[in-house]
C-alpha cells in the first residue's frame, strides 16, 4: 500500500536534495532550480496531507495553487536579478558575486 | 531757634567739607582750601551761636536713642554746657586761623587737597569730641583725631623720618588709648551706662564702688597722658614736628593735645569722687613733673619747632596741674590762652621755615629786621608763654600756680621753677633766632598776607584774652563755674604769688639775655661746668633709648617669634592640608584614568574584538548565508519539537 509516509518521505527527500543544491551549486540559475525543487517538495507534502487527512479537506490543494503561483513569481524575480548581475559582472557564478564581504 | 541742641552741626560742617574735598579732589574750589575754610567758618558760626545761648543760660544733655542691642538701648547726643561751649569756640576759632594760614604755607604742595581733607576731618572729630555726651562717642572721636594726627604727621611720607614719626605717635598714644578703653569698659560694665552726666550723678551719689571710681579715673587719665604727651608718654610729640608746621600748630599745640586736658576736665567729677583723692593727686603730680622735665629739655634744644614742642608738653603739664589741684577753671583757662599763643608761636616758626627753609636756630639770626611782622607776633606769643603781665598767659598760669600752692607747696615749687625755665628758653630762642647777625639765612622775606593776618589775629588774642579771667573781674571763672561750682572771689594769697611768678619770669629772661644777648656768661662754659646735667638734658633723659631697649626690642623679638610660629606652624599646617588635597586628587585622577577609563575602554575593546572575529562571517557569498539560514531554521524546529 502507498501510505502517507511514503509521500512525506518523498517530499523530505526532494527538500533535502533541493537544499543541498541551493547551498552548493555554483551557477545562480542552478540555485534557483534547487529552490524550485524545495518549493515543489513542500507542494507534495501539502497535497499528501490533503489526500490522506480527511479533516484537512481541500485546503492543502488550494494552498498548493498559491505556492505554485508564488514560486513562479519568485522565479521570475530571481531570474531578473540574475540578468542584472550578468549585465554588470558578466558572470552568473554565485561565488563571483561576493563584493559585500569583510 | 533752639541752637543749643543742634550743636552737632559744628562737627558736621567740617565733616561734609572733608567728604566734598575727597570727592571733588583738585576740582574743588581752591583745590579744597576754600571748602575747608568754609566748613570751619560755618563751624565757628555755630560755635558762637551755642556760646551765646549758653551764656544766656541754655544748655543741657540732648540725647537720642542711637541703637538697641538685645534689650539694651544705647543713647548718644550732645552735651552743651559752658565747658563744651568754650572748647567749641577755641577749636573752631584757632582752627579757622590755621586753615587760612595753611593756604599760604602749603601752597604748591602736590597733595594740597588731601591736606585740607585731613584737616577738615580732624576738625570734625575734635569738635565732635568736645560735645560728646557719652564715653563711647567720645572714644570714637578720640581715635579719629589720633588717626588724623598720624595721617598729618606723616603727610610727607616720602621722608622716612616723617613716616617713622607718624608711626611713633600712633603707637605711643595707643598705649594711653588702651588704658582709656579699659577705663570706659569698666565704667560701662559696672554702671550700665556710658552717659557722662549719669555717671557723674552716680559718682557723686556714691552708688559706684570706690575701687571702680579710682581705677576708672586712673585709666581715663592714662588716655590723657598719651594724647596730651605727659610723662612718660611724651616721647611722640617732639618727633611729630616732622609734619607740616600748621599741623603742629593745630593738632600738637592748640587742639588735639588739649583733648587730654579736656577729658580730664570733663571727667573731673569722676576723678574727684574717690575719697582718697588719689586720681587728682596723680594728675597734678604728673603734670608738674612733666612741666619741669619738658622745660628743662627745651633749654638745650636747637630746632625751633622742637623747642615749641617741648614747650607744649610743659604747658600741658601746667594744665594738668591746674585741674589736678582742684580747679577745672584754671586748667581750661590756660588751655584757652595757650591755644592762642602756642598756635601763634608755631605759625611764626612756620613763617620762618617758609622763608628760610631752615629750622636750627643757630643757622638763623637777624630776622627781626627782615620779618618784622613775624617778629612782632612772636614777641606777643613769647611774652604770653613766659607769663609776663598783662599778656594772657600771665593770668592763666598764675591762676594755676595759685591753685597749686593751695594744694601743695611742693607742686607750687615745681610750677614756679618751670615758669623760670619757660621764660629762659623762650628768650634764648627769640634772641638767637631774631636778633644779632644772620648766620646762614641770607635772603629772608616776610610771609604773604594770607599767613601773617591769621597770626596777627591770634596775637590780639594772645595779648588780650587774659583779661576775661583776671582775679578782680573773673568773668571766665563765673562762666565756667556755672558747670563746675567753684569759688569766685579773689584769693588773699593772689598778689604776693603774682609778684613771685613775675620775678621768676623776669629772672629767666634776664639770665637768657646775659648768656645769649650779651655773651657775658658763655653758654658753652655753663654746659662744660654742668656737664652731666647738660648731657642728660641733651639726651632727653634717655627716655627714647629706654623705651627702645625695654619695650621696642623685646616687642620686635616677640613679633619675629610670632612670625616664625605663623610661617613655620600655621603656614606649614595649611600647606600640609593643601598637599593632602593634592594627593587625594591625584588618587582620584589615577582611579579615573585607570579604573573608569579602563572599563570603558575594555568595553570598546571587546566590541572591536567581537567585530574583528565576527566580520569573517561576511563572506559576501550568498550561499553561505543560506546555509546559516537553514541551520538556524533547523535549530528552531528542533527547539519547537523537543521543547525549550
Amino acid at each position: 500500500m502507498i501510505t502517507l509516509h511514503h509521500y512525506l518521505l518523498l517530499a523530505a527527500l526532494l527538500f533535502v536534495i533541493g537544499l543541498y543544491g541551493a547551498l552548493t551549486r555554483r551557477n545562480a540559475i542552478g540555485i534557483l532550480m534547487a529552490i524550485e525543487l524545495m518549493l515543489n517538495a513542500v507542494n507534495i507534502n501539502f497535497v499528501a496531507f490533503s489526500r490522506f487527512v480527511p479533516q484537512a479537506g481541500l485546503s492543502g490543494q488550494v494552498f498548493v495553487v498559491f505556492v505554485i503561483t508564488v514560486a513562479a513569481c519568485e522565479a521570475a524575480v530571481g531570474l531578473a536579478l540574475i540578468l542584472c548581475i550578468f549585465r554588470t559582472r558578466r558572470t552568473v557564478e554565485a561565488d563571483e558575486v561576493n563584493l559585500l564581504k569583510w | 531757634m533752639p541752637l543749643a541742641e543742634h550743636a552737632y552741626l559744628a562737627p558736621l560742617f567740617p565733616l561734609l567739607a572733608c567728604a566734598l574735598i575727597l570727592m571733588l579732589g583738585r576740582r574743588a574750589p581752591g583745590q579744597g582750601a576754600y571748602v575747608a575754610v568754609g566748613g570751619m567758618l560755618l563751624a565757628l558760626v555755630v560755635s558762637c551761636g551755642v556760646f551765646s545761648r549758653v551764656a544766656q543760660g541754655a544748655g543741657g544733655d540732648f540725647s537720642a536713642r542711637w541703637f538697641r542691642v538685645g534689650g539694651v538701648s544705647v543713647h548718644a547726643g550732645v552735651l552743651v554746657d559752658p565747658l563744651s561751649a568754650v572748647m567749641l569756640l577755641v577749636v573752631s576759632f584757632v582752627g579757622l586761623m590755621i586753615f587760612i594760614y595753611s593756604m599760604g604755607y602749603m601752597h604748591g604742595d602736590p597733595r594740597y587737597s588731601r591736606y585740607f581733607a585731613y584737616l577738615s576731618l580732624f576738625a570734625a572729630a575734635m569738635l565732635g569730641l568736645v560735645i560728646a555726651d557719652q564715653l563711647i562717642v567720645l572714644y570714637a572721636c578720640w581715635e579719629l583725631v589720633g588717626l588724623c594726627s598720624y595721617l598729618l604727621i606723616g603727610f610727607w611720607f616720602e621722608r622716612p623720618a616723617a613716616a617713622r614719626a607718624g608711626k611713633k605717635a600712633f603707637l605711643v598714644t595707643r598705649l594711653g588709648d588702651t588704658g582709656l578703653l579699659v577705663g570706659i569698659l569698666l565704667l560701662v560694665a559696672v554702671a550700665g551706662t556710658a552717659n557722662l552726666q549719669t555717671l557723674f550723678r552716680m559718682a557723686a551719689g556714691h552708688t559706684l564702688p570706690n575701687w571702680v571710681l579710682t581705677a576708672a579715673a586712673l585709666l581715663i587719665f592714662c588716655g590723657a597722658v598719651g594724647k596730651s604727651a605727659q610723662f612718660p608718654l611724651h616721647v611722640w610729640l617732639p618727633d611729630a614736628m616732622e609734619g607740616p608746621t600748621p599741623v603742629s600748630a593745630l593738632i600738637h599745640a592748640a587742639t588735639m593735645v588739649a583733648a587730654g586736658v579736656y577729658l580730664v576736665a570733663r571727667c573731673e567729677p569722676l576723678l574727684a569722687a574717690p575719697a582718697s583723692g588719689v586720681p587728682l593727686m596723680t594728675v597734678a603730680w604728673i603734670g608738674a613733673i612733666t612741666a619741669v622735665m619738658a622745660a628743662s629739655i627745651a633749654v638745650v634744644t636747637n630746632d625751633i619747632k622742637r623747642v615749641l614742642a617741648y614747650s607744649t608738653i610743659s604747658q600741658l603739664g601746667y594744665m594738668m596741674l591746674g585741674v589736678g589741684a582742684g580747679s577745672v577753671v584754671a586748667g581750661i583757662f590756660h588751655l584757652t590762652t595757650h591755644a592762642f599763643f602756642k598756635a601763634l608761636l608755631f605759625m611764626a616758626a612756620g613763617s620762618i621755615i617758609h622763608a628760610t627753609q631752615r629750622q636750627d636756630m643757630w643757622e638763623l639770626g637777624g630776622l627781626a629786621r627782615r620779618m618784622p611782622v613775624t617778629f612782632g607776633v612772636f614777641l606777643c606769643g613769647a611774652a604770653a608763654l613766659a607769663g609776663l603781665p598783662p599778656f594772657s598767659g600771665f593770668w592763666s598760669k598764675d591762676e594755676i600756680l595759685l591753685r597749686a600752692f593751695q594744694a601743695s607747696p611742693a607742686l607750687y615749687g615745681l610750677g614756679l621753677f618751670g615758669a623760670f625755665l619757660t621764660a629762659f628758653y623762650m628768650t634764648r630762642m627769640g634772641i638767637v633766632t631774631f636778633l644779632g647777625q644772620p648766620r646762614k639765612a641770607g635772603e629772608a622775606h616776610e610771609s604773604p598776607r594770607v599767613m601773617t593776618w591769621p597770626m596777627v589775629v591770634l596775637a590780639v588774642g594772645a595779648v588780650g584774652l587774659g583779661f576775661v579771667g583776671t582775679p578782680w573781674a573773673n568773668w571766665f571763672h563765673g562762666f565756667l563755674a556755672g558747670g563746675a561750682g567753684e569759688q569766685v572771689s579773689p584769693e588773699p594769697l593772689g598778689l604776693p604769688l603774682m609778684a613771685v611768678s613775675v620775678a621768676a619770669a623776669l629772672g629767666g629772661i634776664a639770665l637768657a639775655y646775659v648768656m645769649y644777648g650779651t655773651g657775658a656768661l658763655s653758654p658753652a662754659a655753663v654746659a662744660a661746668k654742668l656737664r652731666p646735667l647738660y648731657k642728660t638734658l641733651k639726651n632727653k633723659y634717655w627716655m627714647d633709648e629706654l623705651y627702645e631697649v625695654a619695650l621696642i626690642r623685646p616687642g620686635m623679638r616677640l613679633a619675629l617669634l610670632f612670625r616664625r610660629v605663623d610661617e613655620g606652624g600655621v603656614d606649614a599646617a595649611v600647606n600640609r592640608v593643601g598637599e593632602v588635597a593634592v594627593g587625594t586628587s591625584w588618587l582620584s585622577n589615577a582611579f579615573d584614568h585607570i579604573v573608569v577609563d579602563g572599563l570603558v575602554n575594555l568595553i570598546g575593546w571587546i566590541t572591536r574584538q567581537v567585530g574583528a572575529v565576527g566580520r569573517f562571517g561576511q563572506t559576501g557569498f550568498a550561499q553561505d548565508y543560506m546555509f546559516w539560514l537553514a541551520a538556524g531554521a533547523l535549530v528552531l524546529i528542533l527547539i519547537g519539537w523537543l521543547g525549550p
